[in-house]
């Protein structure tokens, strides 16, 4: 078990409003996290911390890919599709794979787009897609760049019943496969994950399972 | 990188990308100039460099606004930010592929423009070559201006009041190099040396400068 994410006694503090702080967790190769808790407890801040893009006032995240040969291991999916109106879907997941990707890693657009039962849009321009056809080809970016630790932020917001279970089956294969998924949800994403409640008292600390 | 500069440029070429704005823009500002100033040939002519400089630094302020806020907006930045690529490479690129579709095409198109304003033959190509070697300064600097107002709504005319004052030595140096040669002067003068000072040390400058503020606008 090579891959292994931590982060010890993170405290992060936006403003005057402390959201969270002795945070302390742990994933390695093949760990589902799902992280609960009330709306504002910080869950989409402690996502952003852990993929580099916001600095926690204190504590450390390590990421430990080396045997991988990895220097950027880490996909993070936010709110945001990260797609530009623009452009067509097949465009717009070459620019990922290319972008995020390595090379000899990573589905190619069509059997990425495939897995999400979403091939039949690869032309259309990104502009005409409904929110959740919008959703699937985001998620067919993660197989596209074929990193193993996907971070995501309300991944299956938008997506109809049969894209939930497409998304569910999709982390659970990236587990089974040496891969890290930690998602800040409120859908049930299946057995297998482990729950870290964020906001479970007033000063909010996290326990680790880990 | 050659992934985001061929993005960048299909971006700009599509429907309200302002590849060909930009050049609309300067060509309306150059039209426009004449009813204002008046038939005289004479003094449009000794004006002709200023204008087209002019109507080149506005025209390059136009499509910067959306440099990196477009990318915000849908949460592009942040897969710049885990490429784990350079930050100031992708934003070098960025610009490189913003002069392409801004500076390049109107610094060739000047000459033509130039004759609506009566320019003097002789003046034509060095008007050309000094906004070749100018406008790269301008996209640089504006892009500086692009990063700080990443975060906020409708930053546009917060841009072009940042961007303007900094400006300033590239729009003198760039007319002055025009104007040496109708004076008798080598082209490949002071005024054109530091003209060209101007956009290598903004090509150092910028991209770091500009990296920095967007990695500050992460907060």
């Amino acid at each position: 078990m090579a891959l292994k994410l931590t982060a010890t006694r993170l405290r992060c503090q936006r403003g005057e409003r402390l959201l969270f702080e002795d945070c302390t967790l742990a994933a390695s190769a093949g760990d589902m996290l799902v992280l609960t808790g009330p709306n504002g407890v910080g869950k989409s801040s402690l996502l952003r911390i852990l993929a580099g893009l916001l600095a926690a006032q204190e504590g450390t995240v390590a990421i430990d890919a080396s045997t991988l040969g990895d220097e950027a291991p880490v996909h993070y999916l936010g709110h945001r599709d990260a797609l530009r109106d623009a452009l067509s879907v097949g465009e717009s997941l070459d620019f990922v794979r290319s972008m995020l990707g390595a090379p000899g890693r990573g589905l190619s657009v069509d059997q990425a787009l495939d897995r999400l039962r979403a091939l039949h849009l690869l032309s259309l321009p990104v502009g005409v897609l409904s929110a959740g056809q919008k959703r699937r080809v985001a998620l067919a970016g993660l197989l596209c760049a074929g990193r193993p630790i996907w971070l995501l932020d309300e991944p299956t917001t938008a997506l109809d019943a049969d894209g939930q279970a497409l998304a569910a089956g999709l982390f659970r294969d990236h587990c089974a496969a040496g891969g890290i998924v930690i998602a800040a949800t409120h859908l049930p994403l299946g057995i297998g994950a482990r729950e870290i409640r964020l906001g479970g008292s007033p000063s909010a600390p996290t326990a680790s399972p880990a | 990188m050659w992934a985001l500069l061929r993005r960048d440029l299909r971006l700009a070429s599509r429907i309200g990308g302002g590849a060909e704005l930009g050049l609309v823009f300067f060509l309306i500002l150059v039209s426009v100039i004449p009813f204002a100033i008046g038939p005289d040939q004479k003094l449009l002519a000794r004006l002709a460099p200023a204008i087209l400089w002019v109507a080149a630094l506005l025209a390059t302020l136009l499509g910067l606004d959306r440099l990196f806020q477009a990318d915000e907006d849908e949460g592009v930045l942040d897969q710049f930010l885990i490429a784990g690529s350079s930050l100031e490479l992708i934003v070098l690129t960025k610009a490189f592929a913003h002069w392409l579709t801004t500076g390049l095409p109107l610094s060739l198109a000047a000459p033509l423009f130039g004759l609506m304003l009566a320019i003097e033959p002789e003046a034509m190509l060095p008007v050309m070559l000094t906004l070749l070697v100018g406008t790269p300064a301008l996209t640089l600097i504006g892009t500086i201006g692009a990063a700080l107002t990443v975060s906020l709504r409708r930053g546009g005319l917060l841009i072009s009041i940042l961007v303007l004052p900094f400006a300033i030595p590239v729009l003198i140096f760039g007319v002055s190099a025009a104007n040496a040669v109708l004076a008798g002067d080598p082209l490949l003068g002071a005024s054109f040396a530091f003209l060209g000072a101007l956009s290598l040390l903004m090509l150092v400058v910028g991209p770091f400068a500009s990296a920095a503020a967007l990695r500050l606008a992460r907060e």
